[in-house]
C-alpha cells in the first residue's frame, strides 16, 4: 500500500504528532498500546484490588497493630496447616496466567491503516476483524477515559454508517492517537497520490526540524510527569487545530442555567410541588415513593453538568471538531457532508435568554455517548445566537453564509409572512398557535423548515443527504386542503416534518424537492472532500478561514495544522 | 374547500388485480381470529363485555372488506427519470419519492397467500428507517423484472450516504 502522501504542496510542516503517527499509516500492521489490556480491563482491576483490599482490611490492620484473631478464615486454614508455600505458588500462577493472556491478547490485537481502510484484528480463539473504509468515514472520535488519560493513552473511534459500525483502536499513546487522527482524515479526505513530489519536497526540507525533535526528547523524558499534568490540564481542543474565530466555547454559568430552565426542572418542580401538597395533606407515602427519585435528579444534573463542562467547537479543515468532558473527554471530528440534518430550537424557557440548542442527525454513531450520556448529536448544548450562527456555518459549510444569514434569522426568531412560504389561515384549525410561523423555503440545495411558536425550531436539511420524500394528506388535512411533508433523513433527533402546509404548495414542494434532491446528490463530492476537481481554481483557505462567517470550503487543499 | 392531493405525474402503474384477494383474505384471517378471541373471552372467560369487542370487530372487518377494492386500487408506482413514486391511501393519502441512488437494498417476501396466486411484495430499503416504501402484489416475474431493473438503476447512481 502507499505511504501517506497526502501532503497539501504549500501547507506548513508536519506536527509532531503527526510525524511520531505518520509510520502508522505505511500500510503494514502494527501493535496498540503495551497497557492497552490494563486500560481495557482497568475498571476491574481496580474493583478486584478495592475487594481484596477491603477483605483484607481488618488482616492488614492487624498486621501492624495486632488485635484478636478471628477463626474460621480461608487465610487462618492455609496458615495454621502450614500451606502458605502452595497458597503463594497458586496466586503466582494464576497472576503469570492473567499476564500471559494478557501478553497475547495485546500481541494478537493489531491495526492497520492503508490508503483506502483502516482494519483492526483482535481476539485470541474467536478472530474478529473489522475494516472501515476511508471515503465512508462518517466520523472519528478520539477518546480519553480518566483512567486512559493518566496513563497518557487515548482511544481512537473511527465509525461509519450504521449500528455499532466502528473500528476502534484502543489504546494509543495519547499524541499518536492524534496524529493518527489526522493521518487518517487526510487519507480520507482523499488528498494524495498527485502531492506526493510535494511531500518528499518537504520531507528533505524538514531534517533541521527532526533534530531539533531529538534535542528536545531528551527534556521531554525527563519530565515525563510534567508532561502528563501537562496532557491532563491541556484546553481539549489544541489551540492551533482550529483558527481561533472559529471555535465556540459555553460559559459555565450559562450552562447551568439553560440546565435549570429544561423540561426536566419543569418536572422536578412540578414533583416537588405535589411532595409538599401531599406533606401537607398528610399523603406521607409520597415521600417514600418519590424523595429517592428526587435525589437522583440532582446526579442527573451534575453528571450532565461536567460532562457538557468544557464544551468546545471549532471548525478544522477536516470539518467539524466537537470536543467535552471534563475528566473523562471525548473530542469527535465530523468530516463535512456527514451531517444529514441540521435543527435549531428553543424552548420556552431560553427565550429570555436568547439561548438555543443546535441538534444534528449523522449517519455514524460513535460507541463513546456524547455529553450527558446521548449520542453525540447534540452540536451546540446552549448557545446565543453568535454562537448559532457560528456553529451552523461550520455544520453546514456550503449553505450558512453571509447571503443566507437573513433567511436562517428569519427561521429562527420571525413570527411568520415572511420570506418563508408559509400556510393559510385555515392551518389555524390544525397548528392554532404556530400556523403564521409554519413555513417552508428551498435556499440553493437546502431545506429550512420553521415550526414551533412556544417551542421555537428550524430544522435545515441538505438536499444532498435527503433519503427520500414523502407528502401525506389524512382526512383533517384533506377537508382544509392541507398536507404534510416529510424529509427522510437518516435516524436522528431532527425529525424534518411540516405540517399543515397548503395542498397545492405542498405538491409544488414535492415536485421541486424530488428533483432537486437528485441533481444535489450528484452534484455531491463529499465523500472525499478533500480531492480537487482537476478545472477548480484552488482558493487558499486560511484567507477564507479567518472570517467566521465565511464558509469553509469544501473543496480546499487541507492545510496542516501547525 | 375539500382539495386531495393530487401528483400530475400521468398514469400510475397499479398492482395486481389479484391482490384484493390477498387483503381479503387477510382481513378475514384477521377478523375470525379475533372474533375467535371475543368470543371465548364472552363465553369461557365471562367477560361481561366480549360482545362489544366482538361487534366491534366484525363492524370494522365488514368496513375493511367493503373498502378492500378501493384500497387495493390506491397503490401505485411510477419509474421516473431520476426516482421511484409511490402512492397509496384512501383516507390517508401517501406519496413518497426514492431517488434510485438512495436504494440500499431491495427485498422480495411472499406470504402464503400471495404465493398461491403467484404474487410477490417488494420493499426498498434507504438509509432512512421512515423510507417505508413497499409495493404489494406485483405478479412474481414482474417482481422479479422490477427489482433487476431497480438495482441496475442504483447501481448507475450510486451516490453516498
Amino acid at each position: 500500500m502507499t505511504r501517506p502522501d497526502g501532503r497539501a504542496p504549500a501547507g506548513p510542516p508536519l506536527t509532531r504528532a503527526e510525524r511520531a503517527a505518520e509510520r502508522y499509516t505505511d500500510g503494514e500492521w502494527h501493535r496498540l498500546h503495551p497497557a492497552t489490556p490494563l486500560l481495557r480491563g482497568g475498571i476491574v482491576f481496580i474493583a478486584i484490588f478495592g475487594f481484596v483490599l477491603s477483605n483484607l482490611r481488618e488482616r492488614l490492620i492487624g498486621f501492624f497493630v495486632g488485635t484478636p484473631q478471628y477463626a474460621g478464615d480461608p487465610l487462618d486454614a492455609i496458615y495454621d496447616h502450614g500451606w502458605e508455600g502452595w497458597a503463594l505458588l497458586g496466586v503466582a500462577v494464576i497472576l503469570l496466567l492473567c499476564f500471559g493472556a494478557f501478553y497475547l491478547s495485546w500481541r494478537m490485537h493489531s491495526f492497520r491503516i492503508t490508503g483506502d481502510a483502516v482494519e483492526v484484528r483482535s481476539g485470541i480463539l474467536f478472530r474478529t476483524q473489522r475494516k472501515a473504509r476511508l471515503d465512508r468515514i462518517q466520523g472519528i472520535n478520539l477518546v480519553r477515559p480518566v483512567l486512559a488519560r493518566i496513563f497518557g493513552a487515548a482511544k481512537l473511534d473511527v465509525s461509519v454508517a450504521g449500528h455499532d459500525a466502528n473500528v476502534q483502536l484502543a489504546y494509543l499513546g495519547s499524541s499518536l492517537a492524534d496524529g493518527l487522527r489526522g493521518d487518517v482524515l487526510r487519507l480520507a479526505s482523499g488528498v494524495r497520490a498527485a502531492e506526493a513530489e510535494a511531500a518528499a519536497e518537504q520531507s528533505s526540507a524538514a531534517p533541521g526540524e527532526v533534530s531539533g525533535q531529538a534535542a528536545s526528547r531528551t527534556a521531554v523524558v525527563g519530565d515525563l510527569v510534567g508532561r502528563r499534568v501537562n496532557e491532563f490540564l491541556a484546553p481539549e481542543l489544541d489551540p492551533n487545530a482550529a483558527p481561533p474565530e472559529s471555535v465556540v466555547k459555553i460559559p459555565p454559568l450559562r450552562l447551568l442555567g439553560s440546565l435549570l430552565l429544561s423540561g426536566f426542572t419543569v418536572f422536578v418542580v412540578i414533583v416537588v410541588a405535589v411532595l409538599i401538597w401531599g406533606a401537607t395533606s398528610g399523603a406521607m407515602w409520597l415521600l417514600i415513593v418519590v424523595l429517592p427519585g428526587l435525589i437522583g435528579s440532582a446526579s442527573f444534573y451534575i453528571n450532565r453538568f461536567t460532562k457538557s463542562l468544557r464544551y468546545s467547537i471549532a471548525g478544522t479543515a477536516d470539518g467539524v471538531r466537537v470536543g467535552f468532558g471534563l475528566l473523562s473527554t471525548s473530542n469527535e471530528t465530523l468530516p463535512p457532508g456527514r451531517i444529514h440534518a441540521v435543527e435549531v430550537l428553543q424552548p420556552l424557557l431560553w427565550r429570555p435568554f436568547g439561548w438555543w440548542q443546535i441538534r444534528i442527525d449523522t449517519a455514524g454513531h460513535s460507541r463513546e455517548k456524547g455529553a450527558a450520556g446521548q449520542p453525540n448529536t447534540t452540536m451546540l448544548p446552549v448557545g446565543d445566537a453568535t454562537d448559532v450562527s457560528r456553529v451552523l456555518s461550520l455544520v453546514l459549510p456550503g449553505f450558512v453564509t453571509e447571503e443566507h444569514r437573513e433567511v436562517i434569522e428569519a427561521g429562527m426568531v420571525s413570527r411568520g409572512r415572511d420570506l418563508f412560504t408559509g400556510s393559510p389561515r385555515r392551518a389555524a384549525w390544525i397548528r392554532p398557535l404556530s400556523w403564521q410561523r409554519t413555513g417552508y423555503r428551498l435556499v440553493d440545495d437546502a431545506i429550512l423548515l420553521r415550526r414551533g411558536l412556544i417551542w421555537r425550531s428550524l430544522a435545515i436539511v441538505p438536499l444532498a443527504r435527503l433519503q427520500s420524500l414523502e407528502l401525506q394528506q389524512g382526512p383533517l388535512d384533506a377537508a382544509l386542503a392541507l398536507a404534510e411533508a416529510r424529509f427522510h433523513t437518516v435516524s436522528g433527533p431532527v425529525r424534518p416534518r411540516l405540517a399543515a402546509i397548503d395542498a397545492p404548495n405542498g405538491v409544488r414542494l414535492f415536485e421541486e424537492v424530488s428533483a432537486r434532491a437528485v441533481a444535489a446528490a450528484d452534484a455531491d463530492r463529499s465523500h472525499r472532500w478533500g480531492r480537487i476537481a482537476p478545472d477548480e481554481p484552488r482558493t487558499a483557505p486560511a484567507a477564507s478561514r479567518t472570517s467566521v462567517d465565511a464558509p469553509i470550503p469544501l473543496d480546499a487543499p487541507r492545510t496542516e495544522e501547525s | 374547500m375539500p382539495e386531495r392531493i393530487d401528483l400530475t405525474v400521468g398514469e400510475w402503474r397499479r398492482v395486481s388485480p389479484k391482490y384484493v384477494l390477498v387483503v381479503i383474505a387477510s382481513t378475514v384471517i384477521t377478523g375470525l381470529l379475533l372474533s375467535g378471541a371475543s368470543v371465548f373471552l364472552w363465553l369461557v372467560g365471562g367477560w361481561a363485555f366480549g360482545w362489544v369487542a366482538l361487534a366491534v370487530v366484525v363492524i370494522i372487518s365488514i368496513v375493511a372488506l367493503i373498502i378492500a377494492p378501493r384500497r387495493a386500487r390506491s397503490i401505485g408506482y411510477r419509474l421516473r427519470d431520476d426516482d421511484l413514486l409511490f402512492r397509496r391511501g384512501i383516507m390517508f393519502q401517501r406519496f413518497v419519492s426514492v431517488p434510485y441512488g438512495r436504494m440500499q437494498l431491495i427485498d422480495i417476501n411472499r406470504g402464503p397467500v400471495s404465493r398461491m396466486l403467484g404474487l410477490a411484495d417488494l420493499k426498498f430499503v434507504t438509509a432512512a428507517a421512515s423510507t417505508g416504501v413497499m409495493v404489494p402484489g406485483l405478479p412474481e416475474p414482474e417482481a422479479a423484472e422490477l427489482r433487476d431493473r431497480l438495482v441496475e438503476l442504483a447501481e448507475s447512481r450510486l451516490a453516498g450516504l
